[in-house]
């Protein structure tokens, strides 16, 4: 295959000899070789052939037949098929906000709606039009808050994803910003701990509904606290358990931002999903992204722009509230046709669906006399129980019996090494949280 | 083109007038008619302490963004909140309604390295 580089053999000769080096390697010969990216060492292109056959014979180690019951962030949602019929659509077939986007009112207008129903959805006043998934619109919600408070740290709840966090830390890594971490008690955000590290130079408390742990909670109490002392409260949110849960807006949070994998997108290995950033009115000015208005033409007709620009790094430069300066537009179009379809009784039915498919798992998981079921706190579709042995090795078991069993919190949390994070969405059957139940009694006693 | 002839200048087009060490600052008519519309005003917060010729505010017309810098040093005293529902008021008035921040003044010696009306009207003419 080309490897897409334009410069001949000749060319790179003639223009090493002109700076008076003998060859490529030479001219990074100031980087030490373990500091040398892998890239320096690709072999050689090969045939498209051979690339297919390479990628198939990858591609077959995937078990994709297995019936998952893995959340963590992710969820195996039943995705209509309208959804892939119209984002194929050449009209709406552009990855991102378009060039010159008030010639293309269709892809704005589908943006519009898609900030209105992400408002409604929370009930929070203002969303821009998406940004790349939710780790990225966490980490832009925690500087949006140090931008208004100007204060430099952030309290971080651990019930947050641990991989959200380590999104955030990394981005942040070389700025000069504090984290703090609260522990998780009882399943929820430690109230006490965090009331502690609150003081004059804290932005913002972060915290997740439902969170990582599958746990529901109400943070009213933390955002009252929080707002006294002048300090800002994000929420990360599961966006279709908000059919049934307290919205952030009803509970006063200030920024809530969400992964919009669950809405109509398949589980991609990662990507490419959306994130939603949601804000009040009065901070819409340090929301980055693109956010579309709707007005009138010069005729008076109804019409979308893309608006507030002024924030935006075309404009603003370095001052700008972020560098991000697209959406994930297909991304988010997919989740607007999904809310469309579903909408108000429909979320609310699938959100109550997941809950009881998850109670009555829990309840199956029970009857087994190795498992213990935290029931601490109440949770939405996905919840933690403890294994008399590693979590890691069972999940390896249930792969030979047909399921991706759950994610084990001895990736993340240290001292859970024999906890399984198990997530049940509407697609799970009575017939297959049996069998489950079965396989995984048989291993404990086996 | 409106000069305020007992008011004082920057080169980035701010003014500022004194009356019993409070300073009051905006931007010029040269400005604001440069700007064009004014859609939003971030102004600074009360208490905030000021340097001469560091960032007080920054102000948005449609297709731009601007920084507004203090003509002189001091306290916040007061901010134009009038300005967070008619921005426009800058281009109405600049000097008057369209103020934005009052200032206590720290040193009224920095005076000397702002312009006066008359020398202000030269600066625009040899700007051109």
């Amino acid at each position: 295959m080309i490897p897409y580089i334009p410069h001949t053999h000749n060319d790179v000769e003639e223009m090493l000899k002109v700076i008076g080096v003998s060859s490529i390697n030479d001219l990074f010969g100031d980087i030490k070789t373990h500091h040398a990216p892998r890239s320096f060492q690709l072999p050689q292109g090969k045939s498209e052939f051979e690339v297919v056959e390479y990628l198939k014979k990858v591609a077959a180690k995937n078990r994709s037949n297995l019936i998952p019951f893995i959340g963590a962030g992710y969820y195996d949602h039943y995705i209509p098929s309208a959804i892939s019929a119209l984002v194929s659509r050449g009209e709406f077939y552009t990855a991102y906000t378009p060039y010159q986007p008030e010639c293309s009112q269709g892809t704005l207008q589908a943006l519009y709606e898609f900030q209105s129903s992400i408002c409604t959805l929370t009930s929070m006043e203002a969303a821009n039009a998406s940004v790349y998934e939710g780790g990225t619109a966490l980490y832009e919600a925690a500087m949006m808050a140090i931008r208004i408070t100007k204060r430099p740290k952030i309290i971080m709840d651990s019930g947050v994803s641990p991989i959200y966090r380590k999104i955030i830390k990394s981005y942040t890594s070389n700025l000069n910003f504090e984290f703090q971490e609260t522990p998780v008690i009882h399943g929820k955000a430690d109230r006490a701990s965090i009331e502690r590290l609150c003081d004059k130079k804290t932005a913002a408390i972060i915290v997740q509904n439902p969170n990582f742990f599958g746990v529901m909670d109400d943070h009213s109490d933390i955002v009252e606290k929080a707002h006294s002392q002048g300090i800002l409260v994000i929420q990360s949110v599961y966006p279709i358990s908000l059919g049934l849960l307290k919205t952030p807006g009803e509970m006063g949070v200030d920024i809530a931002t969400g992964d919009g994998q669950s809405l109509g997108l398949s589980l991609n290995f990662g990507g490419p999903y959306f994130g939603f950033m949601t804000t009040r009115k009065k901070y819409i000015r340090q929301m980055p992204g693109r956010i579309v208005g709707q007005t009138v033409d010069g005729q008076g007709r109804r019409c979308f722009v893309n608006t507030l620009q002024a924030r935006e790094q075309h404009i603003r430069r370095e001052k700008a509230t972020s560098n991000i300066c697209t959406n994930a537009a297909l991304c988010a179009l997919q989740g607007l046709i999904y809310l469309s379809l579903l909408g108000k009784e429909g979320i609310r039915e699938l959100a109550e669906l997941n809950f009881h498919k998850a109670e009555f798992m829990r309840r199956e998981l029970e009857k087994i006399k190795w498992v213990v079921v935290k029931r601490s706190s109440a949770t939405f579709n996905e919840f933690t129980v403890c294994l008399p042995q590693s979590a890691s090795i069972v999940v390896e078991q249930m792969v030979d019996k047909g399921f991706a069993a759950g994610f084990p919190l001895g990736r993340y949390y240290k001292e859970m090494e024999n906890y399984l994070l198990i997530s049940v969405t509407e697609k799970r059957t009575k017939e297959e949280i049996i069998k489950y139940a079965q396989a995984l009694n048989n291993i404990l006693n086996g | 083109m409106d000069i305020q002839n007992d008011f004082f200048y920057t080169k980035e087009h701010e003014w500022v007038s004194i009356e019993d060490n409070i300073a009051t600052v905006g931007i010029s008519d040269y400005a604001q008619e440069a700007l064009g519309d004014i859609t939003f005003v971030e102004l600074p917060h009360v208490e905030d302490e000021i340097e001469q010729f560091g960032q007080i505010a920054s102000v948005e017309s449609v297709k731009a963004a601007s920084d507004i810098f203090s003509p002189i040093s001091g306290k916040i005293i007061e901010v134009n909140t009038d300005l967070e529902s008619q921005p426009g008021l800058i281009n109405k008035s600049p000097y008057h309604k369209g103020w934005i921040a009052k200032i206590e003044v720290s040193d009224s010696e920095e005076l000397s390295n702002l312009m006066n009306a008359e020398e202000y009207e030269n600066f625009l003419e040899s700007e051109g």
